[in-house]
This record gives structure tokens, C-alpha cells and sequence, in this order.
């Protein structure tokens, strides 16, 4: 049984992202951040799921999570990212971009750093500029790219005061999210549901490939690529489409899943255990799917509680099977060899949730009904 | 007492409001989760006050603290008597569990006495002990019975007595399918018992014990005697009913309050507005409950709820309670919502009011759609979020106006792909028809197009209007001529200006745009289609002049005006005999 903690937080939390762990270090995920949005005030925030030293009757750890600091931001909280184990990437919908410090010693945070219009609109009028949202933010320390609602794309460096590249007008859309491929490629996903492959080593502002969803431009919210493959790279859309992307062939998704009711806001594959796959939405729910081929082994597990193996893939390319061996299991789109199991991982639905991460046997996610849920037995 | 609009209007409280209207739709078990999370407020908001720093806001939290709980009083009774509609037997175990909900101190006393290193000589020992049985928690008080025994062995055995008297008293618990006579009959030889053992004297030695059997055989005067230990008169009414009246009916119930309330009182005080409040539910008259409330918590918020859940139980169906209790008109707002106002005004609590809206059954809708107009829209996250709002209820006058401010927003900020792109969403023919404009005069002005990767994709979007479908169409013979697809080319550009869709006004650029197709050294343009572009090109200079500006700069504009035309004569000339040469040979070979 898979016990999820909530708290209610007297915030609209529109991020949780968990501190990296050191590299080779045995840690488990213990601390993570939030930001609020949609409140007077919104903060960043930084909490603690560890135990202090207090274990429950079962041995397991108690399961509230604590308040360790925050930090007032202006703005809503548009995107989060650790740059590393102590600095905090913070995307603000004012444009305004900020790195902020926690200080362990004595837990605080304060701002190490501020792009204040990272993001801004030019008035037909002329060069006056007004903030525009700032909607992503991924980071490889020290590099840290930010797209936003003014088709702006920024490349930072958290040592530079400047924009190390911006490139202007990059979308005549909004831009939704950003992730890296390859060191210096990033991919973007904009509202008229395509996928673009950048080059930072190309002068210009046209991107080096382009992707798209066929006809009907369904706006795409969040992208992920997959940890090991980098060519696999998943998608989630204004219906709550997954799409599966092998961004070396053809410009069309290979795989489209039907998935949430409304809005999918994140969609993040396991870091560790690719083969699953989490996803969440507007219309409140929060999925696990498993793709592992060893599903018999492990059905009991999963069938209960959830909704089990809604297999609705459109197979749309089938080159992908030629190397099945090779092939992340992602690819393999035939219905009878593999299956995927989906979880629905909250107890009831309410509002939306905006955001989840995971590491490790860990899951954390936020939603518009003030609560942050943590779970640390995902593969129980 | 101004528990919503007060000026400390802190995160608990927006707690408190978001998880109650949160739970309002799911009537069955609303009621219960409403009070736990009052409860749990309640607690928060303790804890706050302690740890606050300076009195002053210490002192705010408390007070606030004691009308939740004076809320959550009103409430639990008002949830037994109207929506549990308990009857006879069981309703006294509702009470019961009532009383003892709101009687804290029972835990921090037993823990303190427990925690002592000789309970039974705390000086409070038997204080608690009577607490324990006038809340008929008897087995926990034969517990703290057994503890005197083992303490003074002289006492033992009257002890041992007492505790058997209590452990034999007849109750209803829930599993139990005995019925209320066999109870009533069960109880009254217990009853008897008791009587016999108080007759006897055998609790003579001991007034404590004597006092606690006189309680249990429902004793008014042993019961007075307790009022500091009772503390209020409707714990005196539960604890007179379980040992005199255990199998009490509903409709006994106002009989029985309104004397325990002139008993416990005596006549000293008056009673307070909380107890008319409960005297008005022990009667079962709804009305006068939410009434009182009105008048004595000052705000709309708790009676709000209060109505709005009896309606739901349709408690209220007959009378038109909305008009007997109406505060001050606000216009628009439906009364029941009336006390919400402020409360969704707060810029975070938007979607708790759809949430709300939903669920009032007349002006709900009405409320909703004036509700989605003031949520302000400072991201497209956010407007995104009111959109599925608007486009699951079908609001589709609000969907076509937020995506329409969205697209004159985007339009401001020079985003004219953002703009294309919400007024595509919106089916917003005009705006649309707009924006390609906008997109074509950047043409005409800068010669390139901007925005390629949305003009490029429009696919059945572009049928929305007639210039977007020219603004596509255009773009594509762009792409055509840039992949030398000139015959193809060619004949979309002829096409755009003989079927219309092409506006008057950009005839002559795409007539300029024909230019290097009609020079190029292979012929492009057919005999037919050069008389075509030629009538064009009359049909255009035809309606000019009664056009032309009086002003210099118009003389000016009118002389680059005709060299071009001038030249797309002779190019159009040159075309048509190279054209008809190549036909003829053609025809002739």
C-alpha cells in the first residue's frame, strides 16, 4: 500500500522539486522546494520530509513533511530548478529570472542572484518594455535556459551578469518548456503543439529542427527526455495527450497516449528507473505509468487502486520496431508485446495539480487546493 | 466576532474556507468533515495563539478560537438533530458524544491525575471521577474506581459495588439489535438496584461515592450540586436524560432542555445568545436557529453554510427562508452568497468560487459567469486555467471574450502570433481577419515575413476568415517561388485575385509579385492567364483615380504608382507575345 502524506499549506504551490542528491551518494531524497502562485504573496519555499529522529510505531518515518525556510517572490512562481545542492533557479511570471542561496548553517534563503527582465514585451510603441511571463527554466549547472510567453529564449550562465545568448522572437508563440537534449542542444514545446530542437552553436534564431503534432496544433505544456536515450523524448499536451517523441526520426510523435481529462502540466520520466513514467494534470489526478516488460510479476501490485493498462497507443511510425532490443520500451508500439500499466497515485480528485518530481522512491507534487503531498514508497 | 472580515485574515482561516467549500458538494459525510476541519483550524489556530508574541494578537487567536468553537457547538448539535435525524436510543448516544466533544479539559485532567505518582490521593481525584460518570463514561470511571480500591482497602468494598452498578447499567451501543422496550425494561430493574444500594446505606461511609450513585440514579438536586463540574446547562440536560430519561424521543427533547435550562440557571442569569441558539435546536425550529445565529455571530459566513446544508437536506423547501433572513442587497449576488462576497474577492480563492457557484442551484450560473469576468489574467497558465473552467460548463460567451482579451493583450505587446493564435481559439473571424492585416502590412513594410513557424502550420485554421485563408494562401506562394515551383506558383498567385479572396488592396503587390514571373526567361504565365492578370490589373487602375489624394505626397505616391503599372503593362505585353509565340509553336509542332 502506497501511503501518501498531505499538508495544506495556505498556498496555491505551482512547483515541488526535490534537491538533487550528491552523485554516488547513498542519500535518499529528504528536502525539496515549492513556489506558490496566485496569492498576494508567493514564496519559495524549502522543506524537509527528513526524520528527526522520531520513527512511527511501523519503523517507517513520520510522514509530515516540515518547513525548513522561504522566501518572499514577486510574481508568481512560473517554473523552479536546483542548479545544485544549494541554489535554486526561480522563474517569476514578472519575467524576472532568480537564483536563490540557502544557507544550511542557519536555514535561510536570500537572492544570490536576479535577471530582473529576462523576459519582456516591446510595446508596438517602441523599445518601452513590460515583463512577460517567464513560463520554463532548466538548468546544467552552471548554464541555465529560460523560455517564456514573449518567445524570448535567454541563456544564462550563474556567474555572468549578462545573457550569455538570447535568442529574440525564437516563437511566434508562447513557449512552454524547456529541457536540454544533448549539451548545447535544448528543446522547446510551444502552444501550437511543436517541438523545437535549438543549437546553441548555430548563429541565427531559426531552430535546427522542428516537430509538430499533425493538424490540429494542440498546445503542448511539458516536455521530458528520457534519462538514458536522449533521443526519446516524452510530451504533454492541452487534451492530456502523451506523446512519445524519437526526436532522430520523422517530425510526428511515435506514440500518442490518451491520458489526462484536461491540461497535462508535467510529465517527468524516473530518473533512475526510466521505464516509469509520472504525469499530472489540471483535472487533479496523478499518474504513475509503467512500461517495464515484466508487468505478470508485478500486476497484483498494481492493479489495485488504480486504473490498470488503458492501452490506447495509435502506433503512427513502425520503424521503431526494427531494433527492438535496443529500443527503449517507450518506442515499441506493439499493443500485444508490451503493455503499460497506469496508476493513479491520489487518493480523490480536486483541483488541479500543477506539478510533481520525483527521486529515488520518492514523489512529491503540489496542487491549486493548497496541499503538497509526499509519498516516499513508490515501488512498494 | 467578525470572524471573515476581520483584518487578520490569516492562512488558517483561507485554509478553513478553501476545505469547506471544497467538501460542500459531497453532502453525505459534509457535515462530519465540515466540524473535523473546524476542529483541526481550531487546533492550528490554538497552537498560533500560544506561540504568538505579543498579547494582543495572542488574544485575537483565542477569541477567534472560541467562536469556531462556539460554531462547531451549534453545528455538531444542529447535524444529530436535523441531518442524522436520530430517534429515540441512539440520539442520546449522539448527545452524549456531544457533550463530551466539547467538554475539554476531561483529557488534561485525567492526564494530569494519571500522571501523578498517587492518583487516588490527587486533590482532584474525585473530581475527575465525577466528570467520567456525568459524561457516562463509566468504564473509564470504574477504572479510576478500582485505583481508590487498591489504595485504601478499607474502602474496597463499596467501591467494588459502585463499579458493578456501573458496569451492569443497561446502554444502547449500535451493533446491538435489542429493541427499546427490552432496554427501557433492562434499565429500569437496574434503576432499582441503584435505589435499593442508596436506601441500604451502603455507600453510607463514603460521600463520594454516595454523591456519584445519587447521580446515576439521575438525582436533580446531587446533579445541581455538580453545576461547577457541568459547567453549562445542556451538559446538565444530556447527563439528566441518560440517567432519568435514557430512551428520550426527539420530540421530548425541548421539554426536557427548557427545564434543565431554568434548573441550572436558577433564575440568576439570563440566558446568553449561544443558549438561545441551542434551546431554538432542541425545539427542532431550523428558522429560529439560523436566526440567532445571524443576530449573535454578527456575520453571514457560519449561518450561510449552516442554510445552505439544511437546504441541501431540503429542510427548508417549504418556507422561503431566503427572504426572512436576507442581509443587505448587493446587486448581482444571490443571497445565500451574499457573506462569501469578500471572501472571493481575494484574488487566490477564484477557483474555490466556481467550486461554490456550481453547487447554487438558481443564480449559480448567473453568479459564475459575473464571477470568470473579474478574475484578473495576468498569465496564460492562469488564463488557461478559466478557460477549461468556461469551456467544461459550456460558457462559450466567456471563452470567446477571455481569448479575445487574451489576443488584444498579445497584439499590444507585438506578439501577433500569440494574437493569431488565441483569436484561431476564440473562432474569432474578425479579430483574425485583423491580425492577418497586421501581418501583411509588416510584409508590405519590411518585405519578409515574421512568424513563419505559426503561418506555416495553420492548416484547417486558415478557413476562419477569408484574409487568414489569403494570408496563408500568399505565404504559400512565397514557399512555392522560393522552391522554383514557378508554374505552380503562378497560378495560385492568379487564383488569389480572380477568386476574391485577395483584398483590393494588396492587388497591386501581388501584381508586383508577378513581375519576375513574367520576366524570367522561361515563359510561366499561359496566353489565358496574361489576359487574366491584365483585366486585373484595369479592373485596378479603373477605380483609382477618383481615389487619388489631392496632397503632394499623394502626387508622389501616384507617380511610383504609374511607372509601375507602366511597367507591368510592357512586362504583361511581352509576357502575352512570348506566351502566344510559344503556344502557336507549340500547336504548330
Amino acid at each position: 500500500m502506497k501511503e501518501i502524506y498531505a499538508k495544506f499549506v495556505s498556498q496555491k504551490i505551482s512547483k515541488t522539486r526535490w534537491r538533487p542528491v550528491p552523485p554516488g551518494s547513498l542519500q535518499t531524497a529528504e528536502t525539496f522546494a515549492t513556489g506558490s502562485w496566485d496569492n498576494e504573496e508567493n514564496y519559495v519555499s524549502l522543506w524537509s520530509i527528513g526524520d528527526f529522529g522520531n520513527l512511527d510505531s511501523d519503523g517507517g518515518f513520520e510522514g509530515d513533511h516540515q518547513l525548513l525556510c522561504d522566501i518572499r517572490h514577486d510574481g508568481d512562481v512560473m517554473d523552479l530548478q536546483f542548479l545544485d545542492q544549494e541554489r535554486i533557479v526561480a522563474a517569476s511570471s514578472t519575467g524576472c529570472v532568480t537564483i536563490f542561496l540557502h544557507h544550511q548553517n542557519n536555514q535561510t534563503l536570500s537572492v544570490s542572484h536576479q535577471w530582473t527582465t529576462a523576459h519582456c514585451h516591446t510595446g508596438p510603441g517602441g523599445p518601452s518594455c513590460s515583463g512577460a511571463p517567464c513560463t520554463g527554466v532548466v538548468c546544467n549547472n552552471p548554464e541555465i535556459v529560460t523560455v517564456g510567453e514573449d518567445g524570448r529564449i535567454n541563456l544564462f550562465r550563474a556567474d555572468h551578469k549578462e545573457a550569455v545568448r538570447t535568442i529574440d522572437n525564437a516563437d511566434s508563440s508562447t513557449l512552454h518548456a524547456v529541457t536540454f537534449l544533448r549539451t548545447p542542444e535544448i528543446l522547446t514545446v510551444n502552444s501550437i503543439g511543436q517541438l523545437k530542437i535549438w543549437d546553441f552553436r548555430q548563429p541565427g534564431n531559426e531552430p535546427s529542427q522542428i516537430l509538430s503534432l499533425t493538424g490540429d496544433r494542440v498546445p503542448l505544456h511539458c516536455v521530458d527526455r528520457h534519462p538514458n536515450q536522449q533521443h526519446v523524448v516524452a510530451t504533454g499536451g492541452q487534451d492530456g495527450m502523451l506523446s512519445i517523441w524519437d526526436v532522430r526520426l520523422g517530425t510526428m510523435p511515435v506514440s500518442l497516449l490518451k491520458a489526462h481529462e484536461a491540461e497535462m502540466w508535467e510529465v517527468h520520466f524516473h530518473p533512475s528507473n526510466p521505464d516509469h513514467l509520472f504525469t499530472c494534470s489540471e483535472d487533479g489526478s496523478l499518474w504513475h505509468w509503467d512500461s517495464s516488460t515484466d508487468v505478470p510479476e508485478k500486476s497484483s501490485l498494481f492493479h489495485q487502486g488504480g486504473r490498470n493498462s488503458t492501452f490506447l497507443s495509435h502506433s503512427i511510425s513502425n520503424q521503431a520496431n526494427v531494433h527492438q532490443s535496443l529500443i527503449s520500451s517507450w518506442l515499441s508500439t506493439d499493443p500485444a508485446k508490451d503493455r503499460i500499466e497506469i496508476t493513479s497515485l491520489l487518493p480523490s480528485r480536486t483541483l488541479s495539480v500543477n506539478s510533481l518530481d520525483v527521486l529515488g522512491s520518492c514523489l512529491v507534487c503540489g496542487t491549486d487546493a493548497e496541499a503538497i503531498y509526499v509519498t516516499r514508497q513508490l515501488f512498494s | 466576532m467578525d470572524l471573515i472580515c476581520s483584518s487578520n485574515f490569516d492562512g488558517i482561516c483561507l485554509w478553513l474556507i478553501w476545505y469547506v467549500i471544497s467538501l460542500f458538494c459531497r453532502l453525505v459525510r459534509v457535515s462530519k468533515n465540515y466540524r473535523s476541519v473546524i476542529r483541526a483550524c481550531m487546533e492550528e489556530m490554538h497552537q498560533v495563539a500560544i506561540a504568538a508574541k505579543d498579547p494582543a494578537s495572542g488574544r485575537q487567536f483565542s477569541s477567534q478560537v472560541s467562536i469556531l468553537s462556539a460554531v462547531e457547538l451549534i453545528w455538531n448539535l444542529c447535524e444529530i438533530l436535523f441531518i442524522e435525524v436520530a430517534p429515540a436510543g441512539p440520539l442520546l448516544l449522539h448527545l452524549l458524544d456531544w457533550v463530551r466533544l466539547h467538554v475539554w479539559e476531561v483529557d488534561i485532567l485525567s492526564a494530569e491525575v494519571l500522571g501523578s505518582e498517587n492518583p487516588s490521593k490527587h486533590e482532584r481525584f474525585w473530581n475527575l471521577v465525577t466528570i467520567l460518570v456525568l459524561q457516562g463514561q463509566l468504564d473509564e470511571a470504574r477504572q479510576m474506581l478500582s485505583k481508590e480500591a487498591d489504595a485504601s482497602p478499607a474502602s474496597a468494598g463499596t467501591c467494588k459495588v459502585l463499579g458493578d452498578l456501573m458496569r451492569t447499567m443497561p446502554i444502547l451501543s449500535p451493533g446491538n439489535t435489542q429493541t427499546l422496550t427490552e432496554l427501557e425494561l433492562k434499565w429500569q430493574h437496574w434503576h432499582e438496584e441503584c435505589e435499593r444500594h442508596l436506601q441500604d446505606g451502603t455507600f453510607a461511609s463514603s460521600p463520594h461515592l454516595e454523591t456519584l450513585c445519587k447521580i446515576m440514579l439521575g438525582d436533580e438536586e446531587a446533579l445541581l450540586g455538580q453545576k461547577e463540574l457541568l459547567s453549562n446547562w445542556y451538559h446538565f440536560l444530556v447527563t439528566r436524560l441518560l440517567y432519568s430519561h435514557p430512551t428520550v424521543k426527539p420530540t421530548e427533547l425541548h421539554f426536557y432542555a427548557q427545564s434543565s435550562l431554568d434548573l441550572f440557571l436558577g433564575g440568576d442569569s439570563s440566558p446568553e445568545p449561544l443558549d438561545n441558539i441551542l434551546m431554538a435546536a432542541f425545539e427542532f425550529d431550523i428558522h429560529q436557529v439560523i436566526k440567532e445565529c445571524s443576530i449573535a455571530l454578527s456575520n453571514w459566513w457560519f449561518v450561510a453554510h449552516l442554510t445552505d446544508l439544511l437546504d441541501h437536506c431540503k429542510l427548508l423547501q417549504s418556507h422561503n427562508l431566503y427572504f426572512q433572513c436576507q442581509p443587505p442587497k448587493l446587486p448581482g449576488w444571490p443571497p445565500g452568497l451574499q457573506p462569501l462576497r469578500p471572501v472571493l474577492h481575494l484574488c487566490s480563492l477564484w477557483q474555490l468560487g466556481v467550486d461554490y457557484f456550481d453547487h447554487c442551484p438558481e443564480l449559480g450560473r448567473v453568479s459564475l459567469e459575473l464571477h470568470i469576468e473579474r478574475i484578473p489574467l495576468n498569465t496564460e497558465q492562469k488564463a488557461l486555467k478559466v478557460l477549461r473552467i468556461c469551456e467544461q460548463r459550456q460558457m462559450t460567451e466567456q471563452v470567446r471574450s477571455i481569448c479575445k482579451i487574451l489576443a488584444m493583450k498579445a497584439v499590444r505587446n507585438n506578439r501577433l502570433g500569440s494574437a493569431l493564435s488565441w483569436s484561431i481559439r476564440a473562432k474569432d473571424a474578425a479579430f483574425a481577419t485583423l491580425v492577418s492585416d497586421r501581418f501583411l502590412r509588416d510584409y508590405c513594410e519590411r518585405g519578409c515575413f515574421s512568424d513563419l513557424d505559426l503561418i506555416d502550420n495553420l492548416g484547417p485554421a486558415m478557413m476562419l476568415s477569408d484574409r487568414l485563408t489569403f494570408l496563408g494562401k500568399y505565404r504559400e506562394f512565397h514557399r512555392l517561388y522560393g522552391e522554383k515551383r514557378f508554374v505552380d506558383g503562378a497560378s495560385l498567385l492568379l487564383s488569389l485575385m480572380t477568386s476574391q479572396i485577395a483584398p483590393r488592396s494588396f492587388w497591386m503587390t501581388l501584381l508586383t509579385d508577378a513581375l519576375p514571373l513574367l520576366e524570367h526567361k522561361q515563359v510561366i504565365f499561359s496566353a489565358e492567364q496574361t489576359y487574366e492578370l491584365m483585366r486585373c490589373l484595369e479592373d485596378l487602375t479603373a477605380g483609382r483615380p477618383g481615389h487619388g489624394e489631392p496632397d503632394g505626397q499623394g502626387v508622389q505616391d501616384d507617380d511610383i504608382e504609374t511607372t509601375k503599372v507602366e511597367m507591368l503593362r510592357l512586362a504583361l505585353a511581352r509576357n502575352l507575345a512570348r506566351a502566344i509565340i510559344k503556344e502557336g509553336s507549340l500547336e504548330g509542332s
